[in-house]
Order: C-alpha cells, then structure tokens, then sequence
C-alpha cells in the first residue's frame, strides 16, 4: 500500500464547521481536524464549544473559534467578517422538532425555518458574496432524510425546513459552479446525537424505531462526518449538487 | 386548569373515537385508536393550550386522563 497516497486527506484545507458544540457538527470539527484540517468552529454554547476546540488534532495549527448565534444578525456578521479564507465548510447548526403539521402554526414554522433554513442559507450567501470560499472550495449542508426521502408523521415541519435547504443547494451548485465551489448535502436518517433524546419521543419508542433500519441501528455522528471528510476533499472534486443519503438503508 | 376541558381537548385528539368514552378514568392507551401520532398530538395539545411541556415518559407514565392532567397541572 502507498501511505503517501491519500485522496480523502485534508491537509492543508481550513474548514469551517458550524454547530461544533454538539452532535454532527462536533464530530465532524474533530473528524476534519484527524484529517489534516485545520478548522474554524463556531457554535453558541460557549463552554461546549471550547470542549470541541481542546479535542481539535493539535499537530494541525491555527484552529480557530467563534461563539455565534446564527440566527442572529450581527453575530453572523461579526462572525463573517472574522473568517479566514475557507476551502471547505459543513454547515451543522440546526434543530429539530417533532410535531403533527395540524399543530405547525406559523410560529413553529418561523422557529424551525429560521436555524434549519434561513440561517445556513445566509451564512452561504455572505461566505460567496465577501469571496471567503477559494476557488475549488466545497460547502456541505447537513440536511435530512425527512422532506425529501422519507416522509414519517410528526416530521412536517422540520422536513420542510431541510427540504427547503436541500432545494438551494441544488441552485447554490448550479451558480456557484462558475468560482468551481461545489455546494452538497448530506441526508442523514436518525443520527444518535443529544438532539434526539429531548424527550418527545420516549427511549423504548427510539429502541424500537432503530430496529426498523435495514443496517440494525441509528447513526452515529462519525457516519456522518466521514461523509462529509469525502464531499469536503478533492476525492469529490467532480461531484456538486448532490445529496448524499447516509440512513443505514431506511430510505430504501 | 379545568378537568372538563382538558378532556374536551383530549378527545379532540381523535376521530373515531366516541366521545362518550372520554372521562377521567380513561385509561387513554387502551383505546383502539391510541397511536404514537395520537401521543405526539396529546404532547402538542398541552403545548398549545397550556404552555407546558410534556414528554413521551409523562405519556408513558401515565394511564388515566387524570393522571396526564395531575402531571400538567403540576407543571403549570
């Protein structure tokens, strides 16, 4: 085997991850640091980002944090215009709800649409718009099964949100292709992460739904990270507009 | 909080159902119609008139009507 040989390697990329404080998108600041990455986290959780950043591969210098609400204005622009130039960001951040749409009232829409949609949406825009993403950089949106490939009761609202989210990264694609940035997603089924064992849905209802995975049980946020490592290094460097299904086999 | 209306809004949580089988001693799992979306729209029903949260435990702790209600009148 040639060990020099490495198409998947980071080396030498900064990366951008959002939502570094918990769950994907702490994994996935790890996992791209691991791989050579040197990496920018922001998160709101202050403490718990600063957790992230000490577990960031210490050979690779120059990681950087931010703590941002990005749903907030100016900590996005504040944010923004504190960023280095990125070859790479996966846009985490997000949120879920679980709710029957009879019950998704416009105010349960805005709350979902705002984090999951319009706060990535606006963080991409900035990040092309101000020329932060180099030439041949690759943006990932961590997006879902749900709206798209699976439609399970109680998911509306969130659904729609990725759903939404999904749709512009097929046009990001498209327009951004002309800088050679490539926009992607990935569309996780149930991934076991903080998120998930809020409470709504009990313990035994989530043992059970595991089992309905045609690969025998949930994800876990390193399924996903890795997915992200390939979408964000020249491995993928002719794949754009794609919405990569990691769901252990339950959209089948 | 009101009983009676707490069980107004219990039952508007199901369709076939017949009303007459909605009291305080309900054991609410045990009808036909129970389902896990029926547990989701109970969890929403008491966001939504009450403003408290509850979770599936509450649901899964609870078998009468009166016990759910004791759980968010507690939490109100």
């Amino acid at each position: 085997m040639d060990t020099t040989y490495n198409p998947f390697s980071l080396m030498g990329k900064t990366v951008l991850v959002t939502g570094a404080s918990s769950g994907i998108g702490r994994e996935t600041a790890i996992t791209c640091s691991r791989m050579g990455a040197r990496v920018v986290v922001t998160a709101r959780d202050q403490e718990r980002l600063q957790d992230c950043f000490n577990q960031l591969n210490a050979d690779v210098e120059g990681h950087l944090q931010f703590s941002a609400d990005l749903t907030n204005e100016d900590d996005v622009k504040q944010l923004v215009s504190s960023l280095p130039s990125l070859d790479g960001a996966v846009l985490c951040a997000g949120n879920s709800t679980t709710l029957p749409l009879q019950f998704g009232s416009r105010e349960k829409f805005d709350e979902m649409f705002d984090i999951n949609f319009f706060a990535p949406v606006e963080l991409l825009r900035l990040m092309y718009k101000k020329k932060l993403l180099v030439k041949g950089a690759s943006v990932v949106l961590i997006a879902s099964i749900g709206g798209t490939h699976s439609f399970m009761p109680g998911n509306g609202v969130y659904g729609a949100s990725k759903a939404a989210l999904n749709s512009v990264m097929k046009y990001a694609a498209r327009e951004y292709a002309s800088r050679r940035v490539r926009v992607n997603s990935i569309c996780p089924g149930m991934v076991d992460t903080p998120l998930i064992h809020r409470g709504t849905i009990t313990e035994e209802q989530l043992a059970e739904d595991a089992k309905r995975y045609p690969l025998g049980r949930y994800g876990r946020p390193e399924d996903v990270a890795n997915g992200a490592v390939y979408l964000l290094s020249d491995a993928a460097s002719w794949l754009t507009g794609h919405d990569l299904v990691i769901d252990g086999g339950f959209s089948i | 909080m009101d009983i009676h209306e707490f069980i107004e809004n219990f039952a508007a949580q199901f369709d076939d159902t017949d009303a007459a089988l909605f009291t305080a001693e309900t054991n609410f799992k045990q009808l036909d119609e129970w389902s896990s979306l029926t547990a989701l729209s109970i969890i929403a029903m008491v966001d939504d008139e009450y403003d408290v949260i509850i979770k599936g435990n509450d649901i899964l702790s609870s078998d009468t009507i009166q016990d759910l209600f004791n759980i968010v009148e507690k939490q109100q």
